[in-house]
This record gives C-alpha cells, structure tokens and sequence, in this order.
C-alpha cells in the first residue's frame, strides 16, 4: 500500500509538472515557464546528488562541478559554431562522467569529512580553472552563442518544446535512479552505506560500486548543466562556485534524503521559497540562512516525508 | 630571477603562511575536540575584520580597536556557539555542513544590511605604513612584516598553551577521548564554549589583518576558507601541528607558484601558452598539491590519531 502511494504521488506531481505550460499560458504568466524550467533542471542535479548521496552515503559537497562541466561543454561548442545538440549533449555527459571519475578515484578513496572537503577542493580547482579560461569569459562568463538545436526533432530557443524536453529528461532521470536502486548494483550501493564492514564480509569490495555511482550521478548531473546553460543562455564560473554546491546538498535534504521524490520537492520547495522571499526584501538570505538552520535542526524526513507514501526507500 | 625578489615572495609566502595558519588553528581544534565541521569560520574571519574597521573609525586609536574587535569576534563565536552550533555537535557531517552553510548566509547578509555590499576602505596608522630595509636592496613593507611577527608569535603561545598549561590538557584530553574527561568531572560544556570563541578570536585576528591587504567585503571569508580546508587536509584534520606545517606549504606554493609559475613555464612553453597556463595552473596547484599528498598519505601529513 505505501509503494502504491508512493506511485500515485509521483505521478501526481509529474502530472502538475506537466500542466504547467498550459496554465501559465492560460494565465498569461510565461515566467512561470521559466520558472519551473529552472525547477526541473535543479531537480535532474539534485536527483543525482541524492543517488550517491541519499543512497551511497557518500557526502560531496562538490556537485556543482558537474553542473559547470556541462554547461562549459555545450557553451565551448557554441562558441565554435557547433549548435547541434546531440554533439554538446554528448560531450555534456562524456566530459562530466570522466571528470567524475578522475575526482571520484581520488576522493572515494577517503571517507567521512576527508571526502567532504576534498570534492569541494576539487570542485573550487575547476571554479578557478573557468576563472582563468580568458577565451570563454573568465571571470565575467560570456552569452551562450547560441541554444542547442536538435536538427529535424526540436529546437530549445522555443520555449514550450524546451520545457517539454527538460520534463522528459527529468522522467527519464526518475526512471533511472528508481531502476539502478533497486537493482542488484543499488543494492550492494546502499548496503555498503549502511555497513561497510558487513559489506566486504559478503564478498562485496564497495569501492568499484561507489565509483561507478559517482561517475553516474556526474553524468546526470553534466546533462542539468547543459540543460541549464540553455536556459540561462549565459556561461559563467559562477556555476561551479561552492554556493552552487551547498544549495543543490539543500534541496536533497530539504525535499527528502534517499526517497525518489525529495529531490523535485527540495528544488521546488527551495527555488520558490527564495523567488517569493525575493519579492520581499533585497536582503532575502538572512531569512533563508536561518531558515536553513532550522530545516536541518528540526525537519530530517524533508518534505516527501509529508506526502502519502513518502518514507525513505531503506 | 634575482635573489631579492625570490626574498620578497618568499616572505609574502610566510605572511599568507602564517595567516592560513591563524584560521586553520581554529578549525582544526574545533574539529578535533567538538567534531564539529563549520564552514562558518569564514564568516567570524569577516567579522573580525569589519569590526577592527569600525571601531578603528570609532575610536580613532588602531591600538584599542584591535583588541576590541578581538574580543567582539570572541562573544559573536561564543554566541553563536551557544545558540546554533551546540546542538550541531551530536548530528553527522552532512547536518553540521548544511547548517553552518545557513549561518553563512545569514552572516554575509548581516554584514550587507550594516555596511553596505560595496567594499570598505582600510586605513592603517602611519607607524605600520612605511617600509623596513631586511638586507640591502630589499624593502620590505612594515606591515606584512608585523603580520609575520604576530603570526609567528600567536603560533608559539598556542603551543605552549597546549602544550604546558591546564587548559592545553584539557583540550588534548577532549581529542582523545571526550566522555572520558566528561566523566572525569570536567564541564565539558564550558570548554567548548571556551575553545569555540578562542577559534573565532584567532580567525577575528586573521580577518582583522587581511583587511587593510585584500578587500574588506560581504563573503570575503570564503575564499580563504576553502585554502584553509585545503591546508588542514594537508596537514591532517584535528592536529595543531599539522595545521602549522600546512599552512606554511600551502602559503609558500601559492605565493611562489603565482609569482614564479609563468616565467618558469614560459622557459619551455611558447610566450603566448605559458601567458595562458601560467595564471591558470598557478591558481590550481594547492589543489593538486592535497591531491597529491592525499595519494600517498590519505590520513593528511600528521594524522591526530596515529
């Protein structure tokens, strides 16, 4: 019964997601497409956040890197003349899941707050390397040349088809993480989360699971950022800074660690939270900041845990 | 490349040396003795030099607002060490990351309200201005030189208050084993409180130095928060000693590796490539100096628990 739930409030969602277009249409509102483009692209990264993160257990504080390496690939081919969007998107997930791997290698050798530190060490190397990129805008970024163009299938500079296709992949993404953690791999993934020592008595050595999850989840999270440099149409460094990572961490712990739904709830839940405080006051993060604080302090099951069927997959 | 300009950086190299050192002091015993992961450090590094900038304008004595932004850094870590962070000590990583990652922004937007986004100027009194001759031909600015003293100095007291008095004991104990000294009778409570606000005093003296060499700006602790990590993954989370030592690498790579790195490249690279990787690899090379290190000694250069 709480699986059945589960389902029917994902496909809840989905459907409102899916309405959105229409309604704003209707209401004469075309920001909200923007809006919930933006909140869509933010739920592919922190849904392959909370794959290694909500089930691997292993806390990187760097995930904006990934964001950054996708976004850089498809803005560099821009740049070029290069406007096909199956060559950037390739090269979106090629770049970041071999940058996953090397920074993986390194990392996933450490655990606890080595790990912490040293993927946001890695993540800050690659924020200054697009610092000193003096060709693609340094430090100031420079305007995406121009959006992908999918020939024959789909063009993103139409914003309808564009927020359907960031829906599709966002469904596409769910799919993926639901079938890899229940399958035997996500199994040893999340078993050696829970006891790294019971793990390796059963013949499982966790490291090659782990690394190969990494590098997933920077591929996922590598296609967001070429999703997000097209919705932003601007390539900046500023993708990759540390901020960028302790926000996308928030919205996995504030929609939900380790459930399938928390990441979109966490994206929606932050990103409307901080438009409305926006609307409010210029000085809108000394009321998020607190607000933060208290969220971790008080609110560990995130906002899936309000929802029918919400509770964590373990 | 002449001698007197190798001095030169070398002694800018020691001054980021012993500044880093400042913070990562701090840190690493928070760490060490609380468990505790707090990104906000960088925010007291802020505070302390916002403080010594308006209490100097104040006052209008540089000898009275030092001390003064000293102990304003001191109450703002013990308050905010009583109010956040203390329930924050039994929760993972994860929690302690998040939450102090709040305090930041609440930190750097409290400091937007009173003062203002722009950057504030610095002032300095006229005595630490000038310049001093260190040997023939190399004037060296009396400021760093008084930043190296100080730092140098701040490094020895906290070794003998570590490691020769009562309360070095106590924080050396509460490493090894906290319920132990909790057992013992000791209010484990009060000590951390106590080292909490020394390591915001010490990240307050940090900030309030590097003010008048970089800028005095909202989120200006972050940068040097994160060299800092990289320093006390170096030298080994939890050892003060460790800090020490990273602190000085990473202060002398950084340094000589952004002065040196271009002109040594452009010897085998062509003019126009050692112009483009140059800056870019100087700015990565502590990075890849931790990964280095990582490869061979996971556990950082002096592990606090070995």
């Amino acid at each position: 019964m709480p699986r059945r739930g589960r389902t029917l409030t994902i496909v809840a969602l989905l459907a409102l997601l899916a309405a959105v277009p229409p309604l704003a249409a209707l209401a004469g509102q075309p920001f909200y497409l923007d809006l919930f483009r933006r909140v869509m692209i933010f739920a592919i990264a922190a849904l392959s956040l909370n794959f290694i993160l909500g089930y691997g257990g292993m806390v990187s504080f760097g995930h904006a890197a990934y964001l950054g390496i996708g976004a850089y690939a498809v803005g560099i081919l821009a740049y070029h003349g290069v406007h096909d969007g199956f060559a950037q998107f390739a090269l979106a997930i090629g770049a970041s899941a071999l940058v996953a791997l090397v920074i993986g290698a390194i990392s996933i050798r450490t655990s606890g707050l080595y790990f912490i530190m040293i993927t946001l060490a890695f993540t800050q190397m690659l924020f200054y390397l697009g610092i000193s990129l003096e060709e693609y805008g340094g430090d100031d970024g420079m305007r995406l040349a121009g959006r992908s163009v999918f020939a024959g299938l789909l063009d993103l500079r139409d914003p309808m088809p564009f927020y359907y296709f960031v829906f599709a992949i966002l469904v596409a993404c769910l799919y993926l993480v639901h079938r890899l953690v229940n399958s035997r791999f996500g199994m040893v993934l999340r078993a050696s989360k829970s006891n790294e020592g019971r793990t390796r008595s059963i013949g499982f050595s966790p490291y090659p699971y782990r690394l190969a999850a990494f590098v997933i989840a920077g591929a996922m999270c590598g296609v967001a950022g070429a999703l997000f440099v097209n919705q932003t149409a601007y390539l900046t460094p500023a993708f990759m800074s540390w901020t960028r990572s302790g926000e996308i961490m928030f919205m996995v712990i504030l929609g939900g660690m380790s459930t399938l739904i928390g990441p979109v709830l966490g994206a929606a839940g932050l990103l409307l939270l901080e438009d409305l405080l926006q609307g409010w006051t210029e000085h809108w993060q000394i009321i998020l900041g607190p607000i933060l604080v208290l969220v971790v302090l008080f609110a560990k099951r995130g906002l899936a845990g309000l929802l029918p069927g919400g509770g964590r997959d373990e | 490349m002449n001698l007197v300009l190798l001095l030169e950086q070398a002694l800018n190299g020691l001054q980021l040396g012993v500044m880093l050192f400042l913070m990562a002091a701090g840190l690493t015993l928070v760490f060490g003795i609380m468990n505790l992961v707090n990104l906000a450090h960088g925010s007291l590094y802020m505070v302390g030099a916002y403080l010594s900038v308006a209490l100097f304008g104040l006052t209008g004595s540089y000898l009275l607002a030092v001390p003064l932004a000293l102990l304003g850094t001191l109450a703002v870590g013990m308050i905010v060490e009583l109010v956040a962070l203390r329930t924050l000590y039994e929760r993972d990583h994860l929690d302690q990351v998040l939450a102090t990652f709040g305090l930041i922004l609440f930190f750097n937007e409290l400091v937007a309200i009173l003062w203002g986004r722009a950057a504030l100027y610095t002032t300095l009194p006229a005595w630490l201005t000038g310049q001093i001759e260190i040997v023939s031909g190399l004037n060296y600015p009396a400021y760093r030189a008084a930043i190296i003293a100080v730092g140098l100095a701040v490094a020895l007291g906290l070794w003998y208050l570590v490691a020769r008095t009562r309360l070095g004991m106590l924080i050396r104990a509460g490493a090894s084993n906290r319920t132990m000294v909790a057992a013992l009778g000791v209010n484990i409570r009060l000590l951390y409180t106590v080292v909490f606000g020394f390591g915001a005093a010490l990240a307050g003296l940090a900030g309030l130095m590097a003010g008048p060499l970089y800028t005095v700006q909202p989120g200006m602790g972050e940068d040097i928060l994160i060299e800092v990590f990289v320093v006390i993954v170096i030298g080994g989370i939890g050892s003060i000693r460790g800090a020490l030592a990273g602190a000085l690498i990473v202060g002398m790579v950084d340094t000589l590796g952004r002065a040196f790195l271009k002109p040594i490249l452009g010897t085998v690279l062509s003019p126009t490539a050692a112009e483009a990787a140059g800056p870019a690899l100087a700015s990565m090379l502590i990075y890849l100096l931790m990964a280095a290190v990582l490869a061979v000694r996971p556990a950082g250069l002096f592990p606090a628990r070995g």
